[in-house]
């Protein structure tokens, strides 16, 4: 079961009479100093590297604080001068679209792939090594240096595209209109985490119920709208949560490919790459602060909308 | 559907046959040429997805200039000059980033399975007050986006004077705050026969005991891939060495690859292709021996 399912169930957990809560408790006594002395480790770290720089960040972000000196407290105005702080605007909009437009398209590669995989291949474990690799290594620097050759103007694209004899002279990087969509690109490549996690949950569904359908007459297509999604659909739910907040906190890519810019022209200026500049270019903690929590609440909405609209498509079985 | 993990506890699932292959009666010209159109389309993606990797590997073994107007694979001369140049042009030889990159890698890999085999542990077998409440407070870390902590913890590290060392990127993870690795090794104690510590109390064993003698060695399989995972996520993290680390001899390998476009002004493309090829080989080694392992434990916790 899934991190996400288990969070769903917590809270679904029966009511108990004061008998069973009794009893619980003098049950629970037994362990309860074992319990916290191996947790202790955890519970420390959730204090001093989670919890308190949490609160320690929604502090701050009410104030000015460079560092040097003590924080100044300001109030909403770190929040305020977001509304108009247009490289704050652009930065959304840039990382909305990556989020909305890569996330989805990375989605669909990696089910497309793991369903062909899944149909009985040869050689699977070989496709499987070769799809896998990409996503092991995208999220590096080496390969943000790769993908930055690959779309200059005499990069590896356009001297493909040449070959074919398309007069290819875009540098793709270089213009602010294609910059984002070669970074879009290198996410969709990164397929291969879900594509695993899609062909262990195809290798679930029972081969009769395909068989059963097929004497029924019904078409490829069918089978996969009326068996493959419903029954996969807990699991595309889970990928399509986690990868939307994986997403919207994108780096690496964007800071190589802009050399920390986010250019040209702000096209690649990605949230964090902001927040980055913000906070560790200019030392404007509390602005960052801000921004860290409006991220906060971003992911906590799309993660909200999406277990919101999961009732309407997510199928548990039984 | 059912749970994933106590069928992924079985590795044919993942690499014996679909369910499907059993049920195909003999082949007909039909299935044959499906599945002719099937191999070839999948071998073009495989070429589409892993031609850039091998361009970058041949291409690291090319004068710049000859990167930018050779679209193919096949080298005619074998220009090495990338690697003993890109290895002395920044301000220490590159080896120096490799051992700090190790140096950070080894420490993760050690915090993640001390703090995280402990509190997985805890978790899954031990029952305490509070218990559930913990346990969701850190399914919730695990969507927490780092940024809004990392502030802070900068502000702490930098006071407690730890910036240029690597305390900060070490010390984090001797106290579990990679949640995702707690829920991977829930998981898996969790498909462990509890009969086994039964057995264990009755012999007499507190809980130190079964947790060093029994789980640990039966973890086998969850530490690996918590090792494995933590191996690639520390060798390409670039946002907190970027940050914490910013004395050259303290850089990791992917920040010393960065400051290669500022130090050259992007223009030795050829030393950078081949110090970009030194980074990912170690990678791609891990990849290479622990994709057994990487498979399970992305299809047991639904990966990241």
């Amino acid at each position: 079961m899934s991190a996400i399912s288990e969070l769903s169930t917590i809270h679904r957990a029966k009511a108990k009479t004061p008998e069973e809560k009794r009893l619980l408790a003098k049950e629970a006594g037994r362990d309860n100093k074992a319990g916290y002395l191996f947790l202790l480790p955890w519970l420390i770290g959730l204090v001093l590297i989670i919890g308190g720089p949490m609160i320690a960040s929604l502090y701050l972000s009410f104030t000015n604080y460079s560092l040097i000196q003590a924080p100044e407290w300001v109030g909403l105005a770190n929040y305020a001068r977001m509304f108009d702080d247009p490289r704050l605007h652009k930065s959304l909009a840039v990382t909305f679209t990556y989020v909305l437009v890569g996330v989805p398209l990375q989605l669909i590669a990696a089910l497309a792939i793991a369903i062909l995989l899944n149909e009985g291949m040869r050689g699977l474990p070989f496709y499987r090594s070769v799809f896998y690799l990409p996503s092991m290594l995208g999220s590096s620097v080496a390969i943000a240096v790769l993908w930055r050759q690959m779309f200059e103007v005499d990069g590896l694209v356009n001297q493909i595209l040449r070959k074919f004899g398309i007069p290819a002279t875009t540098s793709w990087i270089g213009d602010p209109q294609y910059a984002l969509w070669t970074i879009i690109l290198l996410h969709v490549w990164t397929f291969g985490s879900p594509m695993v996690i899609f062909l262990a949950g195809l290798r679930q569904i029972p081969g009769m119920y395909y068989e059963a359908a097929s004497v029924d007459g019904a078409s490829r297509w069918a089978q996969f709208r009326k068996i493959t999604l419903p029954l996969l659909s807990p699991i595309i739910f889970f990928n399509l949560v986690l990868q939307i907040i994986n997403a919207f906190q994108a780096f690496t890519q964007a800071f190589v490919v802009s050399n920390g810019t986010g250019g040209p022209a702000d096209s690649t200026l990605f949230f964090t790459l902001y927040l980055y500049q913000r906070g560790f270019v200019q030392f404007q903690m509390g602005y960052a602060a801000a921004m860290a929590w409006l991220l906060v609440v971003i992911i906590a909405a799309f993660t909200a909308i999406n277990f919101y609209f999961s009732k309407r498509w997510v199928f548990y079985g039984d | 559907m059912t749970d994933l993990q106590t069928t992924l506890s079985d590795e044919t699932t993942l690499t014996g046959p679909a369910p499907q292959e059993a049920i195909h009666h003999r082949p007909t010209g039909r299935d044959r040429a499906r599945s002719a159109i099937k191999h070839i389309l999948l071998i073009a993606a495989s070429v589409i997805m892993i031609y850039p990797l091998l361009w970058l590997i041949a291409s690291s073994f090319r004068p710049t200039e000859v990167i930018f107007r050779t679209p193919g694979l096949w080298l005619n001369d074998v220009y090495v000059e990338n690697y003993t140049k890109g290895w002395y042009s920044l301000s220490y030889p590159f080896g120096q980033y490799i051992i700090n990159s190790f140096i950070v890698v080894v420490g993760a890999i050690a915090g993640n399975l001390f703090a995280c085999t402990l509190a997985a542990y805890a978790f899954a077998r031990l029952k305490f007050r509070l218990r559930g409440l913990w346990f969701a407070i850190m399914l919730l870390t695990l969507m927490l986006p780092f940024h809004v902590v990392v502030v802070p913890q900068y502000i702490l590290f930098n006071a407690l004077g730890f910036v240029n060392t690597f305390v900060p990127l070490i010390l984090p993870k001797f106290l579990a705050t990679d949640a995702f690795f707690v829920f991977l090794m829930v998981q898996f104690i969790r498909g462990i026969p509890k009969e086994l510590d039964e057995a264990a109390v009755i012999d007499g064993c507190g809980h130190w005991k079964i947790f060093s003698r029994l789980m640990l060695p039966l973890m086998g399989p969850a530490i690996a891939t918590t090792a494995i995972f933590t191996f690639i996520w520390t060798w390409s993290d670039f946002f907190t060495p970027l940050i914490y680390l910013t004395d050259p001899i303290a850089y990791t390998v992917p920040v010393a690859l960065r400051s290669f476009l500022d130090a050259t002004a992007g223009s030795n493309w050829g030393a950078m292709f081949a110090m970009s090829v030194v980074t990912l080989i170690p990678l791609f080694l891990v990849f290479l021996f622990g994709q057994r392992f990487l498979v399970k434990g992305i299809a047991t916790t639904g990966g990241k």
